[in-house]
């Protein structure tokens, strides 16, 4: 069979809707086009069922009852809502927050806000295999914290935090906690009274639905979970987030965790098998390649390599009709390389070297072989022009190397 | 990113990659920029003792396209010209011919040390004789 060009593996920063979803949301764009807050005539009265219909299919993903469901425009903003919601309701309570400094820049951002206003926050570090240490997030409670933010998977690395064993904590502790799910919601079980977390930011395009639309689950009992509104007005979504609902997005999300949650167990287990064959090809053809992150706490869909002595734009410079991404981004007079690989100490030079693939729905194995020989090629021809790797194959040892830092 | 035809050019076909013996009293080799920064240059000329003029220029790069891109295009201007003439190019030359965006202008900026660099070695050799050093050494 012919591979179609280009491949799209990076499934980790999109994912293409499936057909499916778009089947369900199209009635929604004509026929039923309603308001779903439009209380006396059946137009609305159409809209409002799809999206129960919705809530109760998002809700059946995460375990959660779907009057937990806020439908919010993405994650950014079920993370923002999340984190401002707690911080500003729970005021008088403490002004102190956890969290990790691996975590996406929705919630990074949005704490280095209440930072601002006066809010103190503890950005764990992470080990080398990219997970915090239950110890450091013990360490840092104190009788101020008011929320704990971890991540349940990353999105550059696929690592998977112990959520579960934090959840316990924060019970313990009686704090409230929140993870971003948006990178494991769909892929692997997830279940918000197994995990004990009170807050769960997920985003539809990247469980294959639309864009523009996703969803904060806000715990109702053991503990009611409070939060001051960031968007003012109709007082739509228990009045926790107000704005005439996305339904034909909100119809496509809860397609979307249907599928997810009916596929996931086969769709985990293909691609835990191709990304594994990925790894040994690449492990086969170089030497000198590291994954990032821990291996066992991952995603099945996720690999994150650094192809030491190459640079990665300069990688995916050769392998352009293969979409993934890389964690150089060699773009000013300050290379910054990924903070996310910088924080497991991988060093510049590995961070600038990595490439991620995020494997999905519609990979196939020949595209896995096909990505393989070329990187394999690429990489090799790349280190033939490396400085880098000429020196290391004499047995310098770059790291003891006096470099001129421009 | 999108690239210009040049830099695409010079990167899927890169003019004099290699290396030329450091050793060599005739040879300069020049090594600048550093990993963490995303890139590393190595740029060697071999100078003909008797006329002063730089018989042959080599790279290594380690860097994105443009990086790779400027150092391959240095090396094709660096040969047939005299150690004086070389000196003369500009990184803004560099930027001209490849029509580097200003985000790579650091790239161009990269190969113009690299230049200064490997004929500062040469002249050094030249001037101490047979103390051939190489620019960047290990510090253990
Ligand atoms: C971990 C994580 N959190 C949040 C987001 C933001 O989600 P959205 O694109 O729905 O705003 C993303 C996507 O980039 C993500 O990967």
């Amino acid at each position: 069979m012919a591979i179609k060009l280009p491949i799209y593996m990076d499934y980790h920063a999109t994912t293409p809707a499936d057909p499916r979803v778009v089947e369900a949301m199209l009635p929604y764009f004509t026929e039923h086009f309603g308001n779903a807050a439009s209380r006396n005539h059946p137009f609305g009265w159409e809209a409002e069922e799809a999206v129960d219909t919705a809530r109760k299919q998002v809700a059946d993903l995460i375990g959660a009852n779907a009057k937990e469901i806020v439908f919010t425009s993405g994650a950014t903003e079920s993370n923002n809502l999340a984190i401002k919601g707690v911080a500003e309701m729970y005021r008088e309570k403490g002004n102190h927050i956890i969290t990790a400094v691996t975590e996406h820049k929705a919630v990074i951002d949005t704490c280095k806000r209440l930072e601002k206003e006066g809010y103190r926050v503890t950005y764990l570090p992470v080990q080398k295999n990219g997970l915090i240490s239950l110890d450091d997030l013990r360490n840092a409670i104190s009788d101020k914290t008011i929320l704990i933010s971890i991540m349940t998977a990353n999105n550059e690395i696929g690592v998977i935090q112990p959520i579960a064993e934090i959840g316990a904590i924060a019970k313990e502790k009686a704090i409230l906690f929140h993870t971003d799910a948006v990178q494991a919601a769909g892929k692997i079980p997830f279940n918000v009274n197994e995990l004990k977390v009170d807050l769960v930011s997920i985003s539809a395009h990247k469980m294959y639905g639309p864009k523009g639309v996703g969803a904060l689950y806000v715990r109702r009992r053991n503990p009611r979970v409070l939060l001051a509104p960031q968007i003012d007005g109709g007082g739509h979504e228990r009045g926790m987030r107000s704005g005439t609902l996305n339904v034909t997005g909100i119809v496509g999300m809860g397609k979307a965790a249907e599928l997810c949650r009916q596929e996931m167990a086969r769709d985990a287990a293909r691609l835990s098998g191709l990304r594994d064959r990925l790894s040994e090809r690449l492990h086969t053809g170089l030497d000198e390649i590291f994954v990032n992150g821990s291996v066992e706490h991952r995603l099945p869909h996720s690999l994150n390599i650094s192809f030491a002595y190459v640079e990665g734009e300069s990688l995916l410079m050769g392998i352009n009709d293969v979409a993934v991404s890389s964690g150089s981004a060699c773009t000013s007079a300050s290379l910054e390389p990924s903070y996310v690989l910088k924080a497991l100490g991988a060093g510049d030079d590995l961070a600038h070297s990595s490439i991620r693939f995020g494997l999905g729905r519609w990979t196939t194995e020949e595209e896995v072989d096909y990505v393989a020989d070329k990187l394999i090629n690429v990489v090799t021809r790349l280190r033939e022009m490396s400085p880098l790797y000429e020196l290391a194959k004499e047995g310098v040892d770059l790291s003891t190397m006096q470099w001129e830092v421009h | 990113m999108a690239y210009s035809n040049k830099v695409i050019d010079h990167y899927e076909n890169p003019r004099n990659v290699g290396s030329l013996p450091k050793e060599d009293p005739n040879v300069g080799t020049g090594l600048v920029g550093a990993p963490e920064c995303g890139d590393v240059m190595k740029l060697q000329v071999k100078v003909n003792p008797d006329t002063g003029v730089i018989d042959d220029a080599k790279f290594k790069t380690f860097g994105c396209g443009s990086a790779i891109a400027s150092s391959s295009l240095a090396t094709e201007w660096l040969k047939g010209k005299t150690v004086d003439e070389a000196l003369a190019i500009k990184n803004t030359d560099i930027v001209a011919e490849l029509s580097l965006p200003p985000v790579k202008i650091h790239c161009s900026v990269l190969a113009e040390d690299a230049i200064k660099a490997a004929i500062g070695d040469y002249k050094k050799k030249q001037g101490k004789a047979d103390t051939a050093q190489a620019t960047a050494q290990p510090t253990a």
